[in-house]
Parts: structure tokens; C-alpha cells; sequence
């Protein structure tokens, strides 16, 4: 067995490490603390009549009161499934199982996230029937084209449409309110994933069915939110398990649940403060990564997620970048091929026309989860800034495209 | 204009960046108004080229789908 030690990496500046990936961040301490505690005082299964699994069953009902009172709806529309991208998936399915009778058909901006895409091609293609999802174009920062959308839903046959609230990989924010009208001019239930922006972002309003993942509002992992209003017509294909109102079969971890109720509650009391700071710190690498020469910062840079920023330098092979930015310290993530889990460059940047090379993905964990807080959080990006431009001119110069 | 007038790169089987590496050090040292034209199997170049020729001046006058590969034309800019 390996021994769990400590980070690794190159220490950077100050000798600490710079988190710049906050999508895969530590969870904030409050919730650590309940984790731990929750391990002695919530390990029995909540199903168990004695003692000990009403105790489990009290825990796991307190965190759903929380979390639904934090999402403004009721505990029973509110389940906990196994991570952000199993509610999604089971989202979009349980409309179209709810709907089979009318249609299959799924309609999705072209940035959605796999979990929408990749089974609603799987259903395209058993059926032999391309048309079963359309993958609606978006501009060149990311944004639904709403006209391409409301065509869209108007082919019939269709039975369910799914956005994000704003897209985690270059932070655009989606005009749900416009593209939720669309929907129900056409009858057409709107799954929103809010897996990116929940405790970052105000909670969206206009939605049928709702997704989160604990991370993003500084939980742990392994724990999605599927919200399933009792307006929506909703229902989940197989035989059923009554596990968490029948809407998985997976019965949820009580721990990581009440550390993740905790986090939103944590997160919630920073509010519109951190997301003013992480506001600032973004236009910062905005700005100072369109200083680097031949380098695109893309997506919205005003109507976005506060944390989120991503951009590409031309004649850079992002695999080459990250480690760069590894080696001085600064932990980024990319969507350029070779630096994912795939060798597919990131569907989102292609469907926006941008460069898929070179690309670097800066997404701020919240203040709340760094030890040195807020200052730790603003020095990390300070020197990111001041560092940028070398660690691109170095990769350049190995790869010898520097004087192209 | 024949198709001798037209500079070939061969980037088949090639992953971005390279491609596109292939395609700057090609149209380097042209004219203005000299043609490249890029040969590519990597889906990511589609893009690529694209915000290639947005960034530094270039036009891509088209772009052809052959069964095996994609052909990029594209002219050098001033």
C-alpha cells in the first residue's frame, strides 16, 4: 500500500504550492471537520431501524433540509446521488423515460457536459437516428445561439432540452431565462447544470430539473445534487430502488453528504464577497495573459462565472505548458488534447471555433478552502501573473516555434 | 493558378500543435497572397487553422473534406 504523504510538486513561490484548479479543490475546513466527526457519528445505514441507523437517518435529514433550503425548494425534491455527472446523465434520462411516449429526442448546447452528450449520442446512435440529439451551435465566447435552440425545440419528436448555468471550463454564463421560455412555449422540460457555478453564482431559478456537484460550493467528492421538482414530470427507467425518493439506486454516503450540507452552509456566508474577490483576481490572469504574445482569452469576459478563466497560446502544446507551470509551482488544468483523460482536445473549445492547443484552465478555489484565506488566494494569482509570460516563452523555445 | 504555385504540407497523422507548427513555418518566409495548403488527420486542427489564421492575418480560403484526411488552403496575409 502507498503511504498517503504530502503533495507533490514543486513548491513555487514562498515555497507553496499555487491551487489554480478549483474545480478538484480541498474541501473547505468546516466541512473537513464534519467529515471526520460524521465518520464516528453517521457510519450506520440510514435504512436500519436501531439506534444508530436513526441517528444516520436524523444526520442525512439535516442535510437535506440545508442544502434544499439553500436551493429555495423542498427536502423530498432533493436527492443525493454518487457525483455531479450521475445526476446529470440520470436528469436528462428520467425526462426522457418520463416522456417516451411522445418522442426520444434531446436537444443540448454544443458545450454541454459529456454527461449529457455522450449518452445522448449513445441513444442517437442505437436507434440509428442522428437526429435524436442535436448539439445546438454556440457563439465564439460559448453562448447558445438562442435562435438555433428555439428551432430546435420546436422539431417534434422532441422531449427534452439541457444547459448549463454557465459553462465550468471557460466560465461563460448561459441565458437560461430565455432559453427556459423557449422550452415551455414548446412543452419541453429544461434540465439546468449548475455543476460549475452553485456557491459561486446566485442559485438559477428558471429550471425543470436541477444539477449540482458538492465540489464547486467546496464539498467533497462524490457528491451530486439531482433537484426534481414536484411539477416535473419525472421518472427513472428499471426496476427501481427506493433509495433517496427513487431517484438512484445508490444509497447516499451519510458522511460526505453532511460535509457537503456543511460546505454550503460555510460557502454560503461568504456570498457575493468572495465572488466580488474572485471577480478581480480573474480580470487580473485575464489581462495578463493577453499580454503573452499570440495568446486568446476566451469566453465572456464580463457576463461569467466570477472563478473561471481559461485561454490559448498559439504554437504551444499544452501537455508542455501545464508541466512548466507544474515545475514552477502553479497547478492548472487544460483542455488541449493529451492533458485530459482522453486525447480529444476539449469538445468546448472546438465548438466555439477557438484554439484547442496550448490552452491553460485557471478556475479559483474558494478563499474558505486555502489555509492562508483570501491573501493566500491573491498572492497565488499574483504570481501566476508575473509568470506567465516566461513559462510560455520557455515551452516556445523547446518546441523551437518561439521565432514563428 | 496551377497547383505549383501552392506550397503542401503534409501534417497526416499528426497531432496538434504540431500541424499547425508545421503550418507557421511553412507560410513563414512567403509573399503576401502565397498559398499553403495543409494536410491534417487530427480533428483538432479544424479550429486550429481557423484561430491560427485569425491570430496572425492569414485567410483560410477553404477547406476540403477528403475521405482519409482534411485539406486547409490558406493564403498569407500582409
Amino acid at each position: 500500500m502507498t503511504a498517503v504523504t504530502e503533495a507533490p510538486g514543486s513548491p513555487g513561490v514562498r515555497g507553496v504550492r499555487v491551487l489554480l484548479d478549483g474545480a478538484s479543490a480541498p474541501i473547505v475546513p468546516a466541512a473537513r471537520e464534519v467529515l471526520l466527526a460524521a465518520l464516528d457519528a453517521g457510519w450506520a445505514d440510514p435504512r436500519r431501524l436501531y439506534a444508530e441507523g436513526r441517528q444516520a437517518r436524523r444526520l442525512l435529514d439535516d442535510a437535506r433540509e440545508a442544502v434544499a433550503a439553500g436551493l429555495g425548494v423542498r427536502p423530498p425534491e432533493v436527492s443525493f446521488l454518487p457525483g455531479g455527472p450521475v445526476a446529470l446523465s440520470a436528469a436528462v434520462e428520467g425526462i426522457r423515460y418520463a416522456s417516451r411516449r411522445r418522442g426520444t429526442r434531446t436537444v443540448a448546447a454544443a458545450v454541454e457536459h459529456s454527461a449529457v452528450l455522450v449518452p445522448g449520442r449513445a441513444v442517437a446512435a442505437t436507434a440509428d437516428d442522428a437526429t435524436l440529439l442535436d448539439e445546438v451551435p454556440v457563439d465564439a465566447v460559448g453562448r447558445v445561439r438562442l435562435d438555433s435552440w428555439t428551432r430546435a425545440l420546436a422539431v417534434p419528436g422532441t422531449v427534452v432540452a439541457a444547459l448549463q448555468s454557465a459553462n465550468g471550463e471557460v466560465g461563460t454564463r448561459q441565458p437560461l431565462d430565455a432559453a427556459w421560455e423557449a422550452c415551455r412555449a414548446h412543452g419541453i422540460p429544461l434540465v439546468v447544470d449548475a455543476q460549475a457555478g452553485l456557491g459561486r453564482d446566485p442559485v438559477p431559478e428558471a429550471y425543470d430539473v436541477l444539477v449540482g456537484d458538492a465540489r464547486s460550493w467546496g464539498g467533497p467528492a462524490g457528491v451530486g445534487v439531482l433537484v426534481v421538482p414536484e411539477r416535473t414530470r419525472w421518472r427513472r427507467p428499471g426496476a427501481g430502488s427506493e433509495a433517496e425518493f427513487g431517484r438512484t439506486d445508490a444509497e447516499p454516503v451519510v458522511p460526505l453528504v453532511l460535509a457537503a450540507a456543511e460546505a454550503w452552509l460555510a460557502t454560503a456566508t461568504e456570498g457575493p464577497d468572495e465572488s466580488r474577490r474572485a471577480w478581480e483576481l480573474v480580470d487580473e490572469v485575464r489581462s495578463a495573459a493577453s499580454e503573452v504574445p499570440d495568446t486568446v482569452v476566451v469566453g465572456d469576459p464580463v457576463d461569467r462565472l466570477p472563478h473561471v478563466v481559461t485561454f490559448s497560446c498559439l504554437f504551444v502544446d499544452g501537455e508542455a505548458l501545464v508541466h512548466e507551470l507544474d515545475r514552477r509551482g502553479f497547478a492548472v488544468a487544460s483542455g488541449s488534447a493529451c492533458t485530459a483523460s482522453t486525447l480529444e482536445s476539449s469538445h468546448v473549445l472546438a465548438a466555439m471555433g477557438v484554439l484547442t492547443h496550448g490552452n491553460v484552465r485557471v478556475t479559483l478555489p474558494l478563499a474558505g478552502s486555502l489555509p492562508g484565506g483570501a491573501a493566500e488566494r491573491a498572492a497565488g494569482v499574483h504570481a501566476f501573473c508575473a509568470a506567465l509570460g516566461d513559462a510560455v516563452e520557455a515551452v516556445r523555445s523547446r518546441l523551437g516555434t518561439d521565432r514563428l | 493558378m496551377s497547383s505549383a504555385d501552392v506550397v503542401e504540407v503534409d501534417a497526416r497523422g499528426l497531432r496538434c500543435p504540431i500541424p499547425v507548427i508545421r503550418l507557421g513555418a511553412a507560410i513563414k518566409d512567403l509573399r503576401t497572397g502565397s498559398l499553403v495548403r495543409l494536410l491534417a488527420t487530427d480533428p483538432a486542427a479544424r479550429s486550429d487553422v481557423a484561430a491560427f489564421c485569425r491570430l496572425r492575418g492569414h485567410e483560410l480560403v477553404e477547406t476540403v473534406d477528403e475521405p482519409e484526411h482534411t485539406a486547409y488552403l490558406v493564403r498569407r496575409g500582409s
